[in-house]
């Protein structure tokens, strides 16, 4: 006998991340959901990032890693309140989930906060696929990662709303094809706007700030 | 990766979608769609179902997975065609404002129950 079921498999995510989505809405909350490979320099970014645009903009971080807290006790210093999740309690997840998201943000104060920044699990397939009720999508690329990353993972090129390229201090010391990687980024969304940084030197770091703060305000 | 916990999920929705009445009648096969964009494996998928369906009124259930090409539609030209390569954008007009009409699909169909 044949039952129709016609469900999503991540329905259960997916209604979790409209709640999350709702709950941020009605608190003016902008989340940016940020994405990359592991150490492509997500957490440089946004010790920098944090930098730049506190104290005018309340801000708060989640980090997801699946193990360790190193990289809250590195953004903890920037005086913003971070909540580290670790996936390794919740399965060794490869991703942060909705239902992840909705707990950490319970240990934060949101009517105090404007911006939340979620650094996901470095990781350029799975965390695509799941939708945690953010406002913006950024991946993250490094000019040490092979130039062809987006037409390798393209769901997680799709599915973002900006690209950083960074470490681009190193070029002069590498072979890499920066045009043939923005290229490709390209081929995959073609109007993704791609902010070509360094968290080193802070090189590049005006337009991509501009671009931030402005959709934070769109909020 | 994340195929463990898509498994897991697809044996609490077909388990869920059985009629009270048929909660000891054993699952024969579940009906997946998967679009060719979404970020799953299905050998992976069946590796993992196999595993977490054990013990479950799924334990013998095989998995039909059909898998959806990736087409868009072009929003300038209205051109649709199966994205095959990483290449998004209008092969007519080389608009790069396209929509996705199919290839993100993660859905149950169906299941099939054993005859009683």
């Amino acid at each position: 006998m044949e039952i129709k079921v016609v469900r999503k498999v991540l329905d259960v995510n997916d209604t979790m991340a409209e709640q999350n989505r709702k709950m941020f809405s009605e608190k003016g909350i902008f989340v940016l959901n940020v994405m990359s490979s592991p150490g492509s320099g997500k957490t440089a970014i946004l010790e920098k990032t944090l930098s730049f645009i506190m104290p005018d903009i309340k801000s708060a971080v989640i980090v997801g890693d699946i193990c360790t807290s190193n990289d809250a006790d590195i953004l903890a210093k920037t005086n913003v309140p971070v909540v580290q999740v670790n996936t390794g309690e919740f399965g060794g997840d490869c991703h942060l989930a909705a239902h992840v998201i909705g707990n950490a943000a319970n240990n934060l104060d949101l009517d105090d906060i404007d911006f939340l920044i979620v650094e996901n699990v470095g990781n350029l397939v799975c965390p695509a696929e799941f939708d945690i009720g953010e406002s913006a999508r950024v991946v993250v690329l490094s000019v040490t990662e092979g130039e062809d990353k987006p037409v390798k993972y393209p769901l997680m090129f799709r599915e973002c709303n900006a690209a950083l390229l960074n470490k681009v201090d190193l070029l002069p010391y590498l072979d890499y094809d920066k045009e043939m990687a923005i290229g490709y980024i390209h081929q995959i969304n073609p109007d993704m706007p791609v902010f070509e940084i360094s968290a080193k030197t802070e090189e590049g770091f005006d337009p991509w700030i501009d671009w931030l703060k402005k959709k934070v305000r769109q909020m | 990766m994340h195929e463990l916990g898509i498994a897991m999920q697809i044996v609490e929705i077909a388990t869920s979608s059985i009629p009270d009445e048929m909660k000891n009648v054993q699952v024969e096969s579940v009906n997946l769609k998967v679009g060719k964009l979404t970020a799953v494996v299905p050998e992976n998928l069946r590796f993992c179902f196999d595993i977490v369906a054990k013990d479950t009124l799924l334990s013998d259930a095989k998995l039909y997975i059909e898998e959806i090409p990736v087409v868009a539609r072009c929003k300038d030209c209205n051109n649709e065609w199966t994205i095959k390569e990483p290449v998004f954008t209008c092969k007519k007009c080389k608009s790069g404002s396209i929509e996705i009409i199919s290839g993100r699909e993660l859905n149950i169909e169906s299941i099939e129950l054993a005859d009683v």
